[in-house]
């Protein structure tokens, strides 16, 4: 009944204004006016820059973050990832024979919108397609194996230029304009949206933590983060980003994330891969 | 198999720095696993470092450091080319040592 | 003529009867507010807009009908009904608000 209702005022609100019935998306627009916000509010910031997230903000932080790097805790992460990328599956064949250039160097594609299925693949979900399809059983989507994989090809990524394409295809447009709409919805008790954090506060404290711009912000995943002790894939941010104003999250690989992933991703464009990153 | 240590020695003019990154659980047994149940502790207990027979060095760790410690510090007396021996010692009786060279 | 009961056992057993159904009330009201709470609850998981305080509020509710704090529980079913329902008029509201944020 709720649903009828809310459809209905969304079909009254489309007929009273026909303008609104013709608005089109325009991704390359919206990626135009996202970025000359972020270097226009942050102009002493480097545009590669913004990939480090909260050390691209502040200083006391990226001290500490050139210093961790030295060593940095996602190596043993990466070591891993190498190993079990090369590990052949019980069949014989290898997640090299699922990904173009043997799954070297090919973060910066990631997602891409799959006009087979309809839908967005992001890297963890290729990962899984690739395992499922090799008689494997599909990895936890959130860490340990998984993020040990992608931490290995984001490594051998590292300075591509993220390229993501939104084909000339209503279903591609669709995933990125619900990727929008995700990243801009309130959400949970709390009633943030990604934007309230990462839009309206980006560089300013949230308790102990400084907010990472949005601009780039998927260009260092999978991240090391210290609260974890472990590294984490999109997935795992996005869930503890949800539970965190009080949302209850949805599943890992759930539609809406793989769309905001793609939205977010594709803001980033032009920048670089800096994955696996580091994060407090 | 792979050692669990990773150090970088670098000699200045006076001192020579020195940071390591150890692979280790550093469970401190206070916490439960998904089940409910204690993960008993398993940390470092101690980590020496040694230069020219002496060691310059000795960390004593216990459940409050976290996991995959790393560490720095300085000392005197070293130079380019000279070798540096780290150790550790866990509660279980596990170690491991890297002999590692100063650049 | 069947004998009538005697007059003090007639009121014992009114006053029984009355007795009992105080008794039965708040576990009776209980259900009824649970209900409620856990229609609003779905419907605001069906959106994908739940809340973890929802849920936690309903759990709880369920937690102190199973201990007998019926006062307890039925305030708390009626909490999570509230929170459920907020949710829900978050989502309506989110649903053309989230454009005005949109970098332009």
């Amino acid at each position: 009944m709720l649903r009828k209702l809310l459809l209905l005022g969304v079909l009254a609100f489309g007929a009273a204004h026909p303008a609104r019935a013709a608005d089109t998306v325009d991704p390359k627009a919206e990626f135009t006016a996202f970025r000359a916000y972020f270097t226009s509010r942050f102009p002493k910031v480097a545009l590669d820059d913004f990939v480090n997230g909260p050390y691209s903000m502040d200083e006391g932080l990226r001290k500490q973050w050139k210093e961790i790097e030295e060593f940095p805790p996602y190596e043993f992460a990466v070591d891993k990832g190498k190993e079990l990328f090369a590990k052949p599956f019980a069949n014989g064949k290898t997640y090299a024979d699922c990904f173009p250039d043997k799954g070297i160097g090919i973060r910066q594609n990631y997602p891409y919108f799959d006009p087979k299925s309809g839908q967005v693949i992001t890297l963890e979900l290729a990962l899984n397609q690739c395992r499922e399809a090799n008689g494997e059983k599909p990895l936890d989507y959130q860490k340990d194996d998984m993020a040990a994989l992608t931490a290995y090809m984001a490594f051998t990524s590292r300075g591509k230029r993220f390229d993501i394409k939104i084909p000339d295809d209503p279903r591609a447009l669709a995933a990125y304009r619900k990727g929008e709409e995700y990243f801009y919805t309130r959400r949970g008790q709390l009633n943030f949206s990604c934007a309230s954090c990462h839009v309206q506060s980006a560089g300013n404290h949230i308790r102990t933590e400084v907010l990472a711009p949005a601009l780039g912000i998927m260009a260092a995943m999978p991240i090391y983060r210290s609260e974890w002790g472990s590294m984490g894939t999109t997935s795992r941010r996005l869930t503890s980003c949800n539970s965190q104003v009080r949302a209850v999250p949805l599943p890992p690989q759930d539609e809406l994330y793989r769309d905001v992933e793609y939205f977010l991703t594709y803001m980033g464009n032009g920048l670089p891969v800096s994955g696996p990153g580091a994060r407090p | 198999m792979a050692s669990t240590i990773r150090v970088r020695a670098v000699a200045g003019a006076e001192t020579t720095e020195v940071q390591s990154l150890i692979q280790h659980p550093m469970d401190s047994g206070f916490v439960k696993d998904a089940n409910g149940q204690l993960i008993p502790p398993h940390h470092i207990e101690v980590v020496q470092f040694e230069h020219d027979g002496k060691t310059v060095f000795t960390a004593l760790w216990g459940p409050a450091v976290s996991k995959d410690p790393y560490l720095k510090f300085s000392f005197k007396g070293a130079k380019k080319g000279d070798e540096l021996k780290v150790s550790w010692v866990d509660n279980k009786g596990a170690s491991d040592s890297l002999i590692a060279k100063i650049q | 003529m069947r004998c009538a009961l005697p007059i003090s056992l007639m009121v014992f057993v009114a006053a029984a009867g009355l007795t009992m159904s105080a008794l039965a009330a708040p576990a009776d009201d209980f259900k009824a507010a649970y209900a409620a709470a856990e229609r609003a609850s779905k419907q605001a998981a069906a959106l994908k807009t739940q809340w973890t305080t929802t849920v936690a509020t309903l759990k709880a509710a369920q937690a102190a009908a199973t201990a007998g704090k019926y006062d307890e529980a039925i305030a708390l079913a009626k909490q999570a009904q509230a929170l459920a329902e907020a949710s829900i008029a978050q989502a309506e509201d989110q649903a053309t608000a989230w454009k005005a944020g949109v970098i332009r």
